[in-house]
């Protein structure tokens, strides 16, 4: 039986020729994650087991992102436990505030990430890699402390569902959109326990940051991991950020799949998740009552990336944030910081009336930098609109892509970018 | 292994964020963490649930972050088991390796209200309704997982074979 673009990669991490669904497999670990959240509980875990040091010091990397720059006293002593982890062990890949950026943004662009590589990270959106090719998710505090003590990891192999992509986007559609789409089809556990793979004719006009949008929200239908076939742009993106030897993993002509779902992306619309799941989506053309809010944050793993920021201050230029309206732009690293500086974005954005915040998860899980009060709405670029995420149980969350959140920033309600330029003709 | 309670009742996608909301995580204190278990979806959870309940709910709990924190916070307030229709996937796996014993069965899970008392064999896999006198048959634990439960987890068990 032929294999999928997974399945090859998780059997050549475990020595084996072939693997098939439910097969359990013990793996060799390219890349273990961790942030300030779940490196600490990992950190009490590892110093349980009777292991001297870590695997491999240059395969682990530790991001204080989550709570920081530290929100509070308790946040400050989780990092600071990190912190003096990855000093006890000659950790590499630590990353101070300075070089730190909101993790799933930073790794690939330090390189750390190549495709073929196997990643686990205490981190449920590390399933972003998938972009690159590579098989990468999300596990708890103890599989990473496992992780760093032995270098390996158990799996029991997924079946997939295969995504054909073809066409092109329309103007103010992107990565966001698709994924979202696909999670309000499929549902929130559309794909439990599955691999999400992505081919097509398609995938050549995806750039990579809507790659890694799309794969980075592959675990909102409940995905094991989201992958991406590789061609040039993957290459490109890799041989410019990493030194690291990749490896090219095409899925067999006979692989099976538990389903396989055709997409033209030309029919894809500007579309929002409505609170308190991603499934519950709608384009914008039909949401008819005006949903008016408080707040807007443009940044997170999900929507932080350069391409996300040229596209909102392409929105906000000329315009202003309605009155009484919070918005907040987090860039995701610092890179893409120093980039949005240099473009004149951060201008365009402070000019408008938004404010700019350093790299952080922040308002995304309702850490700081931007909760909520109670009954207030929040159009954000983020990847979770649950119950109390951005912070009172009272408040709302609505999901939408970054040009969404920009002209609904101007418009102080869920906006298409297309009514701005009505507004202008008037 | 046995568990026999009563039950907390909940419906389809309860998700982490629920179970113990991010604003809570900036300590990893297992007793700190369970004092807020549940409180965004169920307030009065903490204040009525005794050592040995259960939690029974629809599809996919557990969805969200892949925090460690859910399960734990979900043990330490007293939780014997947790039985679903369907788990999200890192939850499974986080419960499994700090020794939270789960249960899939939509069977039993149909037919359990809040407040039934609930009994579970984790070596037959058997689930009881001892209020409403049925009886489901739940997947079974395999010998290992059996073991790694009552030894409390993962890491016990591998420094148990060191």
């Amino acid at each position: 039986m032929g294999m999928t673009m997974t399945q090859k990669i998780l059997a050549a991490h475990a020595g084996l020729n072939e693997v098939k669904p439910g097969d359990l497999i013990m793996a060799d670990l390219d890349l273990v994650l961790g942030n300030d959240i779940t490196a600490p509980v990992a950190i009490d875990v590892f110093e349980g087991i009777n292991a001297e040091t870590v695997f491999d010091k240059d395969k682990i990397v530790l991001v204080p992102d989550h709570f920081a720059p530290n929100k509070d006293i308790k946040a400050a002593e989780q990092c600071k436990k990190m912190r003096l982890f990855a000093k006890k062990h000659d950790i590499t890949n630590y990353f101070e505030i300075g070089q730190m950026g909101v993790e799933h943004a930073l790794l690939p662009e330090k390189g750390l990430v190549v495709a073929g590589d196997l990643v686990i990270g205490a981190d449920s959106h590390t399933c972003t890699y998938g972009a690159l090719g590579a098989f990468s998710t999300g596990v708890g505090s103890t599989d990473m402390a496992a992780g760093m003590a032995t270098g390996k990891a158990w799996f029991k192999v997924p079946a997939a569902i295969k995504f054909v992509l073809k066409g092109k986007f329309n103007k103010y559609v992107s990565g966001k959109d698709l994924i979202l789409h696909i999670i309000g089809m499929i549902g929130v556990d559309g794909a439990l326990y599955k691999s999400m793979e992505f081919v097509g004719e398609g995938i050549a006009n995806l750039r990579m940051d809507d790659r890694f949008t799309i794969a980075n929200m592959a675990i909102e239908a409940g995905a094991k991991n989201g992958i991406f076939i590789v061609d040039e742009q993957t290459i490109e993106y890799i041989t410019a950020h990493s030194q690291k030897e990749y490896t090219v993993y095409a899925a067999d002509d006979d692989a099976e799949y538990d389903k396989i779902i055709e997409i033209d992306l030309s029919t894809i619309k500007p579309t929002v998740a409505f609170p308190h799941l991603p499934e519950n989506t709608r384009t914008t053309d039909e949401i008819t009552e005006p949903v008016y809010i408080d707040q807007v944050v443009i940044g997170s793993c999900t929507n932080g990336r350069l391409s996300d920021f040229a596209k909102a201050a392409k929105i906000f230029e000329g315009h202003k944030v309605a009155k009484g309206i919070r918005t907040i732009i987090i860039p995701a690293t610092q890179k893409i910081y120093l980039q949005c500086m240099e473009l004149g974005y951060f201008k365009t954005f402070v000019e408008a009336g938004a404010t700019v915040s350093a790299p952080t998860c922040g308002p995304c899980l309702g850490g700081h930098m931007g909760i909520l009060a109670s009954g207030e709405r929040c159009v954000s670029t983020t990847n979770r609109n649950f119950v109390g995420r951005m912070g009172h149980v009272d408040s709302e969350v609505y999901l939408a892509n970054p040009e969404v959140a920009a002209a609904s920033a101007i418009l102080g309600r869920i906006a298409d970018p297309t009514e701005l330029s009505k507004k202008e003709k008037l | 292994m046995k568990a026999k309670g009563k039950v907390f009742r909940y419906g389809n996608n309860v998700d982490t964020d629920v179970i113990i909301p991010a604003r809570y995580l900036n300590t990893s204190d297992p007793k700190e963490l369970a004092e807020h278990c549940m409180e965004d979806i169920d307030a009065d959870f903490v204040k009525n649930v005794k050592k040995g309940d259960i939690i029974v709910a629809d599809k996919n709990f557990g969805c969200g972050s892949s925090r460690e924190h859910a399960p734990l916070a979900i043990k330490t307030a007293g939780i014997a088991c947790v039985i679903a229709a369907d788990f999200a996937r890192i939850f499974y796996r986080n419960s499994i390796n700090i020794g939270l014993p789960i249960l899939e069965c939509p069977e039993a899970v149909a037919n359990i209200e809040a407040g039934d008392e609930v009994a579970v064999d984790f070596a037959t896999g058997i689930i009881t309704n001892v209020t409403k006198s049925k009886t489901f048959q739940g997947q079974a634990f395999p010998e290992f997982m059996q073991n790694l439960i009552a030894v409390g987890g993962l890491v016990n068990s591998i420094n148990k074979k060191l």
